[in-house]
């Protein structure tokens, strides 16, 4: 059923979310321990445990950096809990997220200690719940969201009929003046002349260009036999033969609009429409990049069954493959097998897919939400330090 | 859990593969299908056409829909996806044993 009209949260710098996060962040991997404990002494809060942030350099640490602030600065986050093990790259990312002008405070342990940064982080966290608990959904339109899109666990299905839906929903959003993200850049190859095709102009498409060609000589250069990485064992048993295949079928995701931006990792687009993201496959590490990049929801077609979420970012998963949609309903917001049957059209696909995000913008929980899905995993660029 | 029940029963109107494009050497299969005659459909343009197939071709999998010579390229989407490793005869299952990727020569 279509929703009448819609409603989401419009945060200070005018950016529009549709979940109302109150998060404690930690900066690094020492500090996992004291959010998590802030997190259960003020229940409704939720801390985003996470492997890195120590010793990191260059630019490795820059997309650390820009992981964590734009994480804290997503619209979908009402308030921010910064807490690391010293103050110096603590307050780097406060002062980052405060430009949103969001509610964020930082703490850092050393001089202090687990259990008195416990007490001092909870103090403030509860008065940023109850503040954020406050906020009400106002009406917003659909374009001013940022949508994300990658699929996962892909197999030949995913190219007939899961990526195609999502296709129609990025056209139908761009069209209407909205941003989507798609990335996954590796899995480009076999493909990457029809996107290099499709960028607006020159320098789009020699920007697209430079960030594939990098990132695929840095595979090519480890001398590896991919096949079982890229295409996945997943992949393999699902049908899809070769990085080729697979990225044809990824590719079917991305609609028809002209791709207005490439942009590297983390990095929030400029330009409305559709924009590239130099990214990893790897279904945690590319929704928390979107999720950094200001991704309101993502929409993530999936053949075999990838059963990813994220913790402040909406995941809808949409396949058509009919085993899947069976034998593991309970991840599974929007069945299409019916296209591979050809019961309906892909218009009727794409109106079902419509309705679904409208659900998830006014508050229905997607099924990666219900079942607590929360990945949050960062992309290292190198060895730290 | 291999006990797991995966059989996949389609309505009796689906056919048994869909193609993307004209043009195209592969089928896929969009239910379990055993060896024999079945329908096929060109996504693009609606075309639709009888293929036979020599084996059992599971929901997913590609059947070749022409003759192809080893070391030639395969097309799906009107692009292509691989190399033979072998001769193929059409009618026959086509995934990892008998095609590769052209773009990673160490994806073996």
């Amino acid at each position: 059923m279509a929703e009448k009209s819609l409603a989401g949260y419009r945060r200070a710098n005018g950016q529009v979310g549709i979940r109302n996060h109150v998060v404690i962040l930690p900066v690094d991997d020492l500090s996992n321990a004291v959010c998590e404990a802030v997190a259960r002494t003020i229940p409704g809060t939720l801390a985003l445990p996470h492997a890195y942030g120590r010793l990191q350099y260059g630019e490795d640490l820059e997309l650390t950096f820009r992981t964590l602030a734009g994480t804290g600065a997503n619209p979908n986050v009402a308030a921010v809990i910064v807490i690391g093990i010293e103050p110096n790259w603590t307050n780097r990312v406060v002062e980052q997220i405060a430009s949103t002008g969001k509610p964020v405070a930082g703490f850092s342990i050393e001089r202090f200690g687990d259990l008195k940064t416990l007490a001092a982080a909870s103090r403030v966290a509860q008065q940023f719940l109850q503040d954020a608990s406050a906020l009400q959904r106002e009406p917003i339109e659909r374009n001013e969201l940022i949508i994300s899109i990658k699929c996962g666990e892909s197999d030949t299905t995913t190219g007939l009929g899961s990526c195609p839906t999502v296709a129609q929903a990025v056209d139908r959003h761009v069209q209407s003046g909205g941003t989507v993200i798609f990335g996954e850049t590796s899995e480009l190859t076999g493909g990457e002349h029809l996107i290099a095709g499709r960028c607006a102009n020159d320098d789009v498409r020699a920007r697209f260009q430079a960030l594939y060609d990098h990132y695929i000589e840095e595979i090519i250069s480890s001398g590896a036999n991919l096949l079982g990485s890229q295409p996945t064992q997943g992949n393999i048993r699902g049908g899809l033969s070769t990085i080729e295949e697979k990225a044809l079928g990824n590719i079917a995701k991305t609609g028809t609009v002209p791709i207005v931006g490439a942009l590297k990792p983390a990095v929030a687009p400029e330009q409305r429409g559709l924009n590239f993201m130099d990214s990893s496959s790897a279904a945690a590490e590319f929704i928390t990049l979107m999720g950094a990049a200001g991704a309101a929801l993502h929409l993530f077609p999936t053949g075999q069954g990838n059963i990813i979420g994220n913790p402040i970012v909406p995941v809808i998963k949409i396949t058509a493959n009919p085993l899947t949609a069976r034998t593991m309903s309970e991840h599974i917001d929007l069945d299409v097998s019916g296209l591979l049957w050809r019961e309906y059209n892909l218009q009727e696909a794409g109106a079902r897919i419509m309705a679904v995000i409208d659900r998830a913008i006014n508050g229905r929980l997607t099924c990666a939400e219900a079942l607590g899905h929360r990945e949050f995993v960062f992309t290292k660029l190198y060895r730290s330090a | 859990m291999s006990q797991s029940d995966e059989s996949v029963r389609a309505p009796e109107t689906a056919p048994g593969f869909l193609i993307h494009n004209e043009g195209d050497h592969v089928a896929v299969a969009v239910q379990d299908n055993e060896p024999g005659a079945l329908r096929a459909v060109y996504m693009d343009s609606d075309r639709e056409l009888r293929v036979q197939a020599s084996e059992a071709i599971p929901l997913g999998h590609k059947l070749a829909l022409v003759d192809l010579a080893e070391g030639e390229q395969v097309i799906e989407y009107g692009v292509p996806i691989g190399l033979t490793r072998q001769a193929i005869k059409a009618g026959q299952l086509i995934h990892t044993h008998n095609i590769r990727s052209a773009r990673w020569q160490k994806s073996l």
